[in-house]
């Protein structure tokens, strides 16, 4: 049992909790800003810059408005469609709809990424389809790294969602409607409350692929930027490791707060 | 039994960390002697500068910008490192970059044998000791080079050539010629007047396109005392910074990939911006209604150098390479490829279009010396005042994050 326990723990150990101490470390260092090399003399300069600094509270609100907003678009969107798979569709049917759901994910996310590029841009699909009725296609902004965002991550919240209510018995729903529960009734006080857990479970997974995502947002995003950027340019462009590795430690804080607040919920037990 | 176990894997696992955390702590391997006093005050690492040439290695990977070193993958009539490959046994592996931090960056990693550096990457390339002095007795082709660009700030240090020079130019207005009337001469169509295409201009997204602000305010408001884009003290760089910001209102999007430029262009997503005479070249090359234009403002540009690593693993191909890329043949293909004018002149004989190297100027040192090449900004105000102290490379690339918002 100890040895084959051995190396998955290990690496856990090593490759997973070593690189945020590493990460952790490299946030207190500072950096040449001629030559760009690591100076490993220890300071709290990069926290200093990363709370003192405007700029950087902007991206992280927006980062955390974008994330919140792409998990509420998720889970409007997933419930009724997972509760359609679990409950409403037949056997067969069920299985082609996990399978549809299942799809995207087996193709690149840049390709699907580029694909919303040429959607929305100038004269494109949503454009064209926004035409009749007198809109026009958002344009690249926010907006529209919310759309993709969303459209990219609704697999991770459909499927936990739809195994919650796979467990919900039926026996549930009849004996609501015995009671004189009407079918609104019954999905607010019944199905709601017990598929909760389910629904923030997924929230995990739309919520923290949100707040990492930097490539979308470069796709589709136009002049935005999100915190993911900001690492991103200070470690593959401005070659400033240090002070990319204190922006990396914001999301890391906000999910490990996130998911404290999740555990009180139970919802870590649906995962 | 089983906590016990899991009790033991979990303390084994925290001496791991620890050590690591240690190991990182105090490593202290990092042996430059550089300090960030830039150009006239560091001193180079000691870097040795090969003697003579061995037996070619049979490959050499090479780190370049889009458009400099063209195996016939993006247009089959467009390949210089095919022939390259034949005549001296080394297999080209070509890694394209599109900002000059990236080209630091990667050449930091020691896995790229040589770079095309601009100006604003060459000097922090040699601080950082990642690129090698360049023996140019062992470059048949070097003797041929304009005089004009041997020896200069962004290329040697201390009369010790780091490079080859390969190549110059301006950084362009490019614009839809079917939406843009009249055609603009000058960069307030992307300043001061952008709010005429608002949401339909774009800029090059680099901390070093702040240069193009400072320049447009040196020319249109001289009050500020701006006299080099790249020396801007504290005041200067927040005058540029605020103009970087009402221009971001009207930008649809930044672009550092020329690809995405040359898309955004062809969608009608953007419509004016800042550009390369390549990216203008392919845009046209797919029907997209582009003209590139040098604003009446001059412009700021490159001056850009091949190098070869510290840690080459190739460095007989590498050099091998250099002496091909300055060949007054391959010159001229990339020159008129690329847009800019060869380093190495004999190419203007070769060129397809005769009068080639007389419209880029190739031979005019006076033209040369009024573009404002891309160069690291520094403490030390390049512009040779004193009593400030300049914006640094960490502060525009901080402003640059601002300007974005």
């Amino acid at each position: 049992m100890g040895l084959l326990l051995a190396p998955p723990m290990l690496w856990l150990g090593v490759a997973y909790l070593g690189a945020l101490a590493a990460l952790f470390v490299t946030s207190l260092w500072g950096q040449n800003s001629f030559t760009g090399q690591i100076e490993r003399v220890w300071t709290l300069d990069n926290f200093r810059d990363l709370f003192s600094i405007e700029v950087y509270r902007t991206i992280t609100f927006r980062t955390l408005g974008i994330a919140a907003l792409v998990t509420v678009v998720d889970a409007v969107l997933a419930f009724p469609i997972a509760l359609y798979m679990a409950k409403v569709a037949s056997p067969r049917l069920r299985r082609l709809l996990v399978i549809a759901v299942l799809m995207p994910l087996w193709a690149s996310y840049l390709v699907k990424a580029y694909a919303w590029r040429g959607m929305l841009s100038e004269g494109g699909l949503i454009a064209w389809l926004a035409a009749p009725f007198g809109l026009d296609s958002p344009g690249y902004g926010l907006a529209a790294t919310t759309l993709v965002l969303a459209y990219l991550w609704l697999p991770y919240m459909i499927l936990p969602i739809y195994a919650g209510l796979e467990r919900l018995p039926d026996s549930l729903f009849e004996a609501s409607a015995d009671l004189g529960g009407r079918a609104a009734t019954t999905l607010r006080r019944v199905v709601l409350p017990m598929v909760f857990p389910a629904v923030v479970a997924g929230s995990v997974f739309t919520f923290s692929l949100s707040m990492g995502d930097y490539i979308a947002v470069r796709i589709v995003g136009g002049t935005g930027q999100l915190l993911g950027n900001v690492v991103y340019d200070n470690a593959g462009a401005a070659n400033n490791l240090p002070f990319a590795a204190a922006v990396a430690t914001v999301p890391v804080v906000v999910m490990l707060a996130y998911l404290a607040a999740v555990r009180r919920t139970g919802a870590l037990e649906n995962l | 039994m089983r906590t016990t176990t899991t009790q033991r894997l979990t303390a084994a696992a925290g001496a791991c960390l620890l050590a690591l955390v240690a190991g990182c702590g105090t490593s202290s391997d990092d042996e430059t002697t550089t300090d960030a006093d830039g150009a006239a005050a560091f001193t180079p690492p000691d870097v040795p500068l090969q003697k003579s040439l061995g037996e070619p290695e049979g490959r050499v990977s090479i780190l370049a910008w889009p458009g400099y070193a063209e195996d016939g993958s993006t247009d089959k009539s467009v390949d210089w490192v095919t022939p390259f490959e034949e005549q001296s046994g080394c297999q080209a592996d070509v890694k394209y970059f599109g900002t000059s931090d990236e080209a630091v960056k990667l050449m930091g990693t020691g896995e790229y044998d040589v770079v095309s550096a601009s100006g604003d990457a060459s000097l922090r390339l040699i601080a950082s000791g990642d690129a090698a002095p360049v023996n140019t007795d062992l470059l048949e082709n070097y003797g041929d080079i304009e005089s004009f660009l041997k020896d200069r700030a962004w290329n040697s240090v201390e009369d010790q050539m780091y490079g080859v020079p390969h190549g110059w130019g301006a950084n362009l207005l490019m614009y839809n010629t079917d939406v843009v009337k009249p055609a603009p001469t000058s960069w307030s169509a992307v300043f001061d007047d952008a709010s005429v295409y608002a949401g339909k201009v774009t800029a090059y997204d680099s901390p070093i396109y702040i240069a193009d602000a400072a320049l447009y305010l040196m020319k249109h408001r001289p009050e500020l005392g701006i006299e080099d884009p790249y020396a801007l003290d504290e005041d200067q760089l927040a005058a540029a910074v605020d103009l970087l910001k009402k221009q971001n209102e009207h930008v649809s999007e930044y672009w550092s990939d020329y690809l995405k430029e040359v898309q955004a262009f062809s969608t009608g997503d953007s419509v004016i911006g800042t550009t390369w005479e390549v990216i203008a070249q392919v845009a046209q090359g797919e029907d997209v209604p582009v003209e590139a234009v040098l604003p009446e403002e001059g412009s700021t540009g490159w001056s850009d150098t091949w190098m070869i690593g510290a840690d080459a693993a190739n460095p007989n191909c590498g050099y091998a390479w250099m002496d091909y890329i300055t060949s007054p043949k391959a010159q001229a293909a990339v020159a008129e490829y690329f847009g800019e004018a060869p380093a190495n002149t004999r190419a203007c004989e070769l060129t397809s279009d005769a009068k080639f190297c007389d419209a880029y100027h190739a031979t005019d040192a006076d033209y040369a010396d009024q573009i404002h090449y891309w160069t690291t900004p520094i403490e030390q105000c390049l512009d040779g005042r004193s009593d400030v102290r300049c914006t640094d490379y960490g502060d525009w690339t901080q402003a640059w994050t601002e300007v974005k918002g």
